[in-house]
């Protein structure tokens, strides 16, 4: 281990003291990446929650509940253009402020080592879904340009994995400067390029932010119409 | 972006050509030579000289700024070079390991190495090219009278007013050491005037956006006719060509030869002395026969060497605008105050202290080390008056609060080194709890002091710092004081007290 490469907090620069005892001696302990200030800033996603999109229900009203759904699922579910497209949801974490400067940083700004923060706790949720393929959210080229890589894929990549490139998008306003009926109103942004089997395919599409869940259900209508067996998706936020 | 190099000019090259590379990874950037015929774009020539900027912050079309490259009137600089094998960030000059990372580039196809250390100005990476200005420099058109202000200024600043002339006219360096209240910025408006009528392009810079804010609106009035940038972070100045410029430290890295003189304002403040990518800017934005006229209340240790041992041209301004001495701080014991703390308790001098000021209306400022610790503090003084509050750099309404203060709506006002400089309260006094923290350095100190007696009606004010143990710092900081008071006296610039 390279000491003077990993004491450093990624999002800080703080150094990390390490745990002296005696797990650390006897086990090959893996590299602490961000500092435990940092990493006690980010929130878990616990408790119960919606049964697709895994949002909390202990931060809401009552009133945005209908059973074991939220709201908005609710309504994506009652419509039976959406229905049953997006099977579930998983987030990692509570898109608090911390977070959202987080995701600045590595997305518009590119800082894209920040990838890295998330790795193992993707890891984990990945091993749990075990899905056979898979699928970053695209961007469009314009965008990826201007960015110099796609966020998605780069959380993929940094943990291990092997993105599979399947979508495309259409060049088109950013998403974050649209309301939630015009991204759920939006004509499919997405394309299919065909180069693999999906049949029977469990599919997770992987993205950074979960919002409305708009982009998330085009592209799960997308694939399962190509015929994937299962669409689930995976965030950093939600 | 990659690139190809034809007939000794660098043409942009597809990720597929085999022969295109990444700017860095090309040996040397051929210049095309000037085409005097060409019909070059005003806009561009106004973003871009004395800049060094990416791609992303013109708003132009590549290919318009390709073929004023290829005519001789735009450079392409690499964004990270080399020195041996260890890459280098050209913009802030970052060399350390810790603050370069890589990434597939979807630019270039490749792995590229980019600069964390800067990367909030926009990042930098090995395709990235640093566009700059080639051309000729724009005319600026004089007015009549450069300077309308009127004012006189004290024989203090008269001396170091002369001298920052002198010195931005011979392209010199040179400190002003001005007390915290000697009027800093009036000692400058002769040295901007000089080097305005002579046709030089002048920049100050101070590590702060607030200052950036409060000198603007004063240096407009003072030169009304002439074009002002001020520039920070979202400003909207940024594409603005101005022959004076007032900037925070940070916007210089995206200048690069820019300035006949710069002033640096503050340089003992953070962040300048901890981060060196400002130096370095400071550094790569001045032309490279320019002047340098530092600005400081507190210089380190090092520079104050330098200045006594002849090193370093320098002037002092050892007195305030009004005469007054500085009020010298008062060393108090206060036992071991975080335990009392910790018991919700404050040592009973600390107590005795804020409520004579509480009982007699006069305001004060309570310096702590920590946020938590003066979280603490909080709720036991509240109970003397339910009014008091505390202030620090994350906190919210922090604007508010100072400006109560200000107002008098607020009669003590607890707060972190947030407040040690830049904030002007008429008449308090000043405490510092916990002096012997390392966080209060001998220039954290002397501000801190300088809070105190800044009006003319009010030049006297108490500081005292309450201490467990007297620090080196504490004892520098009181020596600087009285060492400036007793220059002012043999000067002939304090008036004895009657």
């Amino acid at each position: 281990m390279d000491f003077s490469m990993q004491n450093r907090c990624l999002n800080c620069y703080e150094f990390i003291l390490p745990n002296i005892g005696w797990r650390a001696i006897f086990s090959v302990e893996k590299e602490q990446l961000i500092c435990q200030t940092c990493e006690g800033k980010l929130e878990r996603i616990e408790g119960e929650q919606c049964r697709i999109c895994s949002r909390p229900f202990q931060n809401i009203d009552e009133k945005f509940r209908r059973g074991d759904l939220c709201h908005d699922c609710f309504r994506w579910e009652e419509d039976p253009e959406w229905h049953g497209y997006l099977e579930r949801n998983y987030s990692l974490f509570l898109y608090n402020d911390f977070l959202k400067e987080i995701i600045a940083k590595f997305k518009f700004r590119g800082d894209y080592v920040l990838a890295k923060i998330f790795s193992e706790f993707l890891k984990k949720r990945l091993t749990e879904i075990t899905p056979d393929i898979f699928v970053p959210i695209p961007l469009s080229k314009e965008r990826l340009y201007e960015r110099g890589f796609n966020q998605a894929s780069a959380i993929l990549l940094e943990a291990g994995y092997q993105p599979n490139h399947l979508l495309s998008r259409i060049h088109s306003e950013k998403q974050s400067k649209k309301s939630r009926s015009e991204r759920i109103h939006l004509p499919q942004v997405f394309q299919f390029l065909p180069d693999i089997q999906l049949a029977g395919k469990k599919v997770v599409l992987v993205d950074d932010i979960y919002t409305t869940g708009s982009t998330l259900r085009h592209a799960a209508k997308l694939l399962k119409e190509a015929g994937a067996a299962s669409v689930q998706s995976l965030t950093l936020a939600r | 972006m990659r690139f190809v190099i034809k007939n000794n000019v660098l043409i942009p090259g597809s990720n597929t050509d085999g022969n295109s590379l990444p700017i860095s990874d090309i040996p040397s950037i051929p210049q095309p030579p000037q085409n005097p015929n060409f019909p070059y774009n005003n806009d561009l020539q106004l973003l871009l000289t004395g800049k060094q900027l990416l791609l992303e912050d013109i708003p132009i079309a590549f290919q318009e700024v390709q073929s004023h490259y290829e005519n001789g009137y735009i450079t392409y600089r690499k964004g990270i070079h080399y020195e041996g094998k260890k890459p280098v960030c050209t913009r802030c000059g970052n060399k350390d390991p810790h603050h370069f990372a890589s990434y597939p580039c979807s630019r270039c196809g490749e792995t590229c190495l980019y600069c964390r250390r800067c990367i909030m100005m926009g990042r930098i990476s090995e395709c990235t090219p640093l566009i700059g200005w080639n051309g000729p420099v724009p005319d600026t058109i004089l007015p009549s009278k450069i300077k309308q202000w009127q004012g006189t200024l004290s024989e203090g600043q008269q001396v170091a007013s002369d001298h920052v002339t002198t010195a931005i006219q011979q392209n010199q360096e040179h400190l002003v050491w001005a007390v915290c209240g000697a009027g800093k910025t009036e000692v400058l408006f002769a040295g901007i005037e000089a080097a305005l009528a002579a046709k030089k392009r002048i920049c100050i810079a101070t590590p702060r956006t607030d200052v950036v804010l409060e000198l603007t609106p004063r240096l407009k009035a003072a030169f009304p006719e002439i074009k002002v940038a001020s520039l920070y972070g979202g400003s909207e100045d940024r594409h603005l060509y101005a022959p004076l410029t007032i900037a925070t430290t940070h916007q210089l890295l995206r200048f690069y030869h820019a300035f006949d003189a710069i002033i640096l304002d503050e340089v003992d403040a953070f962040p300048y002395t901890v981060e060196e990518s400002l130096q370095y800017a400071a550094v790569q934005a001045r032309k490279p026969n320019s002047a340098m006229i530092y600005l400081t209340a507190t210089p380190n240790q090092k520079w104050q060497r330098e200045c006594w041992t002849g090193k370093r041209a320098f002037t002092t301004i050892p007195a305030r605008f009004h005469r007054h001495p500085l009020p010298v701080p008062k060393f108090e014991w206060c036992g071991n105050w975080q335990k009392q703390l910790q018991k919700s308790k404050l040592p009973p001098n600390v107590l005795r202290w804020i409520t004579a000021r509480i009982q007699s209306n006069k305001q004060a400022l309570v310096f702590f080390p920590h946020i938590p610790l003066m979280e603490k503090a909080l709720p036991i003084l509240r109970q003397l008056d339910p009014t008091i509050e505390s202030v620090h750099a994350e906190d919210p309404n922090r604007k508010e609060k100072v400006q109560q203060m200000r107002s008098k709506g607020i009669p003590l006002l607890l707060t972190t080194t947030i407040l040690e400089r830049g904030v002007t309260f008429p008449n308090i006094d000043v405490a510092v709890v916990g002096a012997e923290d390392a966080i209060f350095t001998e220039s954290a100190l002397v501000q801190i002091a300088g809070r105190a007696g800044r009006s003319k009606d009010h030049p006297d004010g108490v500081v005292t710092y309450f201490h467990y143990g007297k620090t080196e710092e504490m004892v520098k900081a009181r020596k600087q004081i009285v060492l400036m008071n007793r220059e002012g006296i043999k000067r002939g610039l304090l008036d004895d007290k009657k």
